[in-house]
């Protein structure tokens, strides 16, 4: 019996402690925002919030994140109006939109560290996030925005 | 050449008997076992303190067992020997102990029945305990809730199970001189040393051991393999790029990280954030004043000037993109690593761990850094709430010679890991169940 809690409410999961938190979070607990991508840590497809810190769910195991808090892209902001969810609409970032939920998720970790990032920490922190559409550009574009809205006052994570 | 052999026999004969007969240690009388109101609340709580700062639960308590009932397999290169159970029960732990027997114990290497523990109970270290601190970690001790467990048999083979032979080893390797107080020293340098040589026991992991498993002379603090971990050198061969000056050992044992040095994993982080999480801060800063004198960085001081001018140096190098294109290892590191190693050139994020100041990549030994790699950080180790995912499922042996390469030569002034590959292959069995 592992215990956590995401998006702020505390859940009791069953489970081989070895089973992958991403499995947990969409076959479990029904949350399927989260995605899968390669499996293997590489691709950031599943990232998610562990303690407010942005990690791969795919080879996080549930029994590392005991007592942990955990927040999904569901969970990010209540209505889906966090500055980087309403940057990417701005900009019409996604095209396929299947890493975007990873890619929004690693962008808020990279706005708390960075709140006015940089071309280079953007490139640093959110490289390990692919994009087969090559959004790229918008991505970048959508950060950017979201961290002057972010700075004029607005909570972040 | 009968009369020859007969003689030799006679003589090895006379030698077992010696070796038997010096070892002999009388058994000592069972006692009633002692009241909980004999001993005072001040006295308890002064034991549970030391047996924090000796981490007395982290080899008597099996993962997920009850408190000190022992029956954790301390894996030697010679068999496994696993720990007593050193809780108050009367048949299976120590509740029929005397306080003179429990002294004997930590003091000499002696059990209640008068046969020799073997050396993985650090009684070496344990024989420099005062007296009034045998006291009161016996009180501690006897007043631990009592819990019935034998613990499994020792694998050790003949004749190393031979308790009476561990008298010869403690001919070689007991030094039995005592701590005398260094009066050229400061009281806080000599507390340091006592807790540190004595009840901490930190040498049984920092310095390495011979084949017989005795301290190897003049190899003091000089790091050592233990375990599939590696205890780094405490003294001037450590090659952190800023010194471990008192202010930087302080944080790491009372926190468990250092933006300096990188943080407690593995066996230390069970040592700081559960043994040494019960001390208090004068002995804590008493531990880092002895140990940043025992390294040097007492002489050499290096002022904040001197460590900006380092850290500017280090995130500018590994702020550098190298050629994803022809280095395997460097692509990795940005999509496995960067997300959150990576720092801005010329300042660090204290939620964004350096690499090019981490402990675990400078070692000479790449153990922690597989142990990192493969099995990640918990929740509880490191920096509290700050965890790491293992990759033992998503990166291949070449992925990580690769990207081990890439980081001792880009992030450390350190030579490449040599046959990183073979130590790969062997943590993963290890870690097999």
């Amino acid at each position: 019996m592992t215990q956590f809690s995401i998006n702020g409410k505390d859940v009791d999961v069953h489970d081989d402690p070895a089973t992958p938190l991403l499995w947990v979070i969409r076959d479990h607990i029904g949350l399927k925002g989260t995605k899968f991508g390669c499996g293997i840590g590489l691709c950031g497809a599943c990232t998610v919030h562990i303690d407010g810190r942005a990690v791969r769910s795919c080879i996080t195991s549930l029994a590392g994140v005991q007592g942990a808090h955990i927040v999904t892209i569901e969970g990010l902001d209540p209505l889906g109006q966090h500055p980087l969810q309403k940057a990417w609409i701005e900009t019409q970032t996604p095209q396929c939109g299947y890493c975007q939920s990873g890619q929004i998720m690693q962008a808020a970790t990279l706005l708390n560290d960075y709140p006015n990032p940089t071309d280079a920490n953007i490139n640093a922190v959110m490289s390990g996030n692919l994009c087969r559409c090559m959004a790229y550009i918008r991505i970048r574009k959508a950060i950017k925005i979201a961290a002057v809205d972010m700075s004029k006052g607005h909570s972040n994570v | 050449m009968k009369k020859f052999l007969t003689g030799l026999a006679g003589l090895v004969l006379l030698l077992l008997i010696a070796v038997v007969g010096l070892s002999w240690h009388p058994a000592l009388a069972d006692v009633e076992q002692a009241q909980q109101s004999s001993f005072s609340v001040e006295q308890i709580n002064k034991g549970a303190i030391l047996a924090g700062i000796g981490n007395c639960a982290a080899c008597h308590t099996v993962k997920g067992g009850g408190e000190f009932a022992g029956g954790l397999a301390v894996v030697t290169p010679f068999g496994r020997i696993y720990s007593s159970n050193i809780t108050p029960d009367p048949a299976t732990g120590i509740g029929r102990w005397s306080q003179e027997a429990f002294k004997r114990a930590l003091h000499e290497g002696v059990r209640q029945d008068g046969a020799n523990l073997f050396p993985a109970f650090p009684y070496t270290y344990f024989a420099h305990i005062k007296d009034d601190d045998v006291a009161v970690l016996y009180a501690y001790f006897m007043t631990r809730p009592p819990i019935k467990s034998v613990s499994p048999k020792n694998t050790l083979p003949f004749p190393l199970n031979v308790r009476a032979l561990q008298t010869v080893w403690k001919w070689l390797y007991f030094d039995k001189t005592p701590l005398l107080p260094d009066v050229t020293k400061s009281e806080e340098w000599n507390r340091g040393r006592y807790l540190a040589e004595g009840v901490a026991h930190c040498a049984a992991c920092h310095t390495p051991r011979n084949s017989l498993g005795g301290e190897r002379k003049n190899a003091s603090y000089a790091g050592a393999a233990i375990d599939g971990w590696y205890s780094p050198a405490l003294t001037s061969a450590n090659p952190a790029l800023v010194m471990w000056s008192e202010t930087e050992i302080y944080a790491y044992l009372r926190y468990g990280k250092t933006q300096l040095h990188g943080v407690a994993i593995g066996p230390m982080a069970e040592v700081v954030h559960t043994g040494l999480a019960k001390a208090t801060d004068a002995d804590v800063h008493a531990l880092a004043t002895y140990f940043s004198d025992l390294n040097g960085a007492t002489k050499i001081v290096q002022n904040a000037l001197a460590i900006n001018t380092i850290v500017a140096k280090v995130t500018a190098q590994s702020s550098q993109v190298s050629n994803l294109y022809s280095d395997h290892g460097a692509a990795l590191y940005v999509a496995a690593c960067a997300s959150c190693h990576s720092n801005s050139a010329a300042s660090m994020n204290l939620s964004r761990p350096e690499l090019g100041f981490s402990s675990t990549l400078f070692a000479p030994n790449p153990d922690n850094f597989l142990q990192v790699i493969l099995y990640g950080i918990g929740r509880k180790e490191g920096s509290s709430a700050m965890m790491m995912p293992g990759f033992d499922a998503a990166l291949t042996n070449t992925d990580i010679v690769q990207m081990a390469a890439y980081l001792r030569r880009s992030r450390t002034t350190q030579p490449p890991w040599l046959n990183l590959e073979n130590d790969i292959v062997a943590m993963r069995r290890a870690h097999q169940p």
